[in-house]
């Protein structure tokens, strides 16, 4: 055991590490840039039955301090992933946490069926939080009861463990989380992005075909860190943060504020080697603050110990 | 490595809000495909996140120099614009795949059609093409006189054919309007520039063999975001990525 790893149902991460889903595409281009077994794990884009071309471009706008997208799901299905996309990640010996999307339930429950019957998935991520499709992602997102029934099927139909992607744009996320652990859900991610909207002054129209998007980038991190602190204190499920990181900085934060692991969005498009970088500097300021673990960071926002902890 | 922090040597207006940026550094020896772009930092990777790409306009190997036009329109461009001789840039790159010119050596006459702030590459490609002995015409687009630039660099190295919308300077309309006598020699014909003008130039060429370089916004550079899509009826997937597939693509391969 290294000092950086961490351990959640189904991912045993030598780091704390890994992309999150959607800015990462199914790794292949950013592994023409470094050795994707630095990573504690990968996040792959999200998974449909069948095919999806998506919604029309412009699909990303520039905002302060982030960005929206509404790239709408994009991706070729489930089956083909599973055939092309997953075997091309086999060598990097990386845990591979798959996210699945639908439109329907039947569309989740298939989806699941598959994909966590694949070897070489680890666990699967739930996404009822995209904003950017009209049918499924966040409808079933902001009514706990259907993210409760969705959670507890697709439980039942997965091999895998189960973390359910959270939406921020919900008006209490504690009872959401508290909905979906009791449906049977073995962690959570969040946040996914906020719903916004960018106009172009001159003409009055929307910069994003889609009209609105997803915000994401450092704008988010204090919603996120504020999102986790609370839901962290009433679950007792491991949360996968994300939202905003792009400093090692930000990966000790979103730990204290309650994560286990955080996953990097945004900011590898900003610098494509942002992951193994931020995975560099951590050891560093560990040492700075007299930790020796980094699992021991989790939650230390709330919980009555605290640092140096390791000198406990 | 495809990550470089290059000095910036030069960066001057040369037409309304269009700014010529010369960097310099190592990498630019990497830099010899023209239709390559360059994903580039504003350097304020906090307020201003995403790159801008930018095609390589030219280079120059001895000096490791790289020219890049762009034109001040937002205010990350604007924020680009007040980067001062000796300041670092951060760019990622050449990303993409420039220009096919295969073709072109058994035609030997090439026709270059640019709009607005879609020129830039057919500078290098016109060099690049004169070099090898292909005879290069080009028609390049602008709004007005005053939205101009590097019409005198053009002449260097080939016929140039200028429009303006308003009739400024040059044929009054559009690049379209001015393509008819050079088709004669059925040549080749490569275009940058915004899908409305890509669109027209291709229905004018007709059947004859030629490349295009889409604009889109973009988030990654890289292929992996899915941003800069575009359809297209001759690949399986039904789309290509114009950052990794493209930004060059073969006429009628992209449904624009």
């Amino acid at each position: 055991m290294s000092r950086l790893s961490v351990s959640l149902p189904g991912l045993n991460m030598k780091n704390p590490i890994l992309p999150a889903s959607g800015c990462f595409g199914f790794g292949k281009e950013y592994s023409k840039w470094y050795d994707l077994s630095l990573l504690g794990g990968i996040t792959i884009k999200a998974a449909t039955l069948e095919g999806r071309f998506g919604n029309p471009t412009p699909r990303v706008a520039e905002t302060e301090s982030g960005m929206l997208n509404a790239i709408g799901l994009q991706n070729p299905g489930v089956a083909n992933i599973i055939e092309n996309e997953l075997p091309a990640l086999k060598p990097y010996n990386i845990p591979i946490l798959a996210n699945i999307a639908g439109s329907t339930e039947e569309e989740y429950i298939e989806v699941t069926r598959q994909i966590s019957a694949s070897p070489l998935v680890s666990a699967v991520e739930l996404n009822i939080s995209c904003p950017n499709v009209k049918e499924g992602g966040i409808q079933f997102g902001t009514h706990y009861k259907s993210a409760a029934d969705l959670t507890r099927k697709v439980k039942e139909a997965s091999q895998k463990p189960v973390y359910v992607k959270l939406s921020p744009n919900v008006s209490n996320i504690v009872e959401m989380a508290q909905a979906v652990e009791e449906a049977g859900a073995d962690g959570l991610s969040m946040i996914n992005t906020l719903v916004g909207m960018k106009l172009d002054w001159r003409t009055g129209n929307p910069i994003l075909a889609n009209k609105t998007g997803g915000l994401s980038g450092p704008a988010i991190k204090p919603v996120a860190i504020r999102m986790i602190y609370e839901v962290s204190q009433k679950v007792s499920l491991p949360i996968i943060g994300m939202g905003g990181v792009s400093t090692a900085e930000d990966v000790l934060e979103m730990m204290s504020a309650g994560a286990s692991a955080v996953a990097v969005g945004t900011a590898n498009f900003v610098n494509p080697y942002i992951c193994p970088e931020i995975i560099d500097s951590l050891p560093a300021l560990l040492d700075e603050i007299g930790v020796e673990n980094i699992s021991e960071m989790t939650g230390r926002s709330f919980r009555k110990w605290k640092t140096p902890l390791s000198s406990r | 490595m495809m990550k470089h922090l290059l000095k910036v040597t030069s960066n001057t207006e040369i037409a309304r809000n269009i700014f010529e940026m010369k960097l310099t550094g190592p990498g630019v020896g990497n830099m010899t495909s023209p239709g390559q772009f360059l994903h580039v930092s504003i350097g304020n990777h906090t307020s201003k996140l995403l790159r801008r790409p930018l095609s390589i306009c030219d280079v120059d190997l001895e000096r490791e120099e790289v020219t890049l036009l762009y034109r001040a329109q937002g205010d990350g461009t604007k924020q680009l614009s007040e980067k001062q001789n000796g300041e670092l840039v951060d760019v990622l790159g050449p990303l993409g795949n420039g220009f096919n010119m295969d073709e072109v050596d058994i035609k030997r006459s090439a026709l270059l059609v640019g709009g607005g702030i879609g020129v830039p590459p057919l500078y290098y490609l016109g060099k690049q093409l004169k070099n090898t002995g292909v005879q290069v015409t080009f028609i390049l687009g602008y709004q007005s006189l005053e939205d101009s630039f590097y019409i005198d660099k053009f002449k260097e190295i080939g016929e140039t054919i200028v429009t303006t919308a308003d009739g400024s300077f040059g044929i009054k309309g559009f690049v379209t309007d001015a393509m008819e006598q050079s088709l004669k020699e059925e040549p080749v014909i490569y275009s940058v520039g915004p899908a409305v003008m890509l669109k027209a130039v291709e229905e004018k060429a007709d059947s004859l063999d030629g490349y295009l370089s889409l604009e889109e916004r973009m988030g990654c550079g890289i292929g992996a975001c899915f941003a800069c899509v575009c359809p297209t009826e001759t690949r399986k997937s039904g789309y290509v990525k114009i950052c990794s597939d493209g930004p060059v693509f073969k006429m009628g391969e992209v449904v624009l």
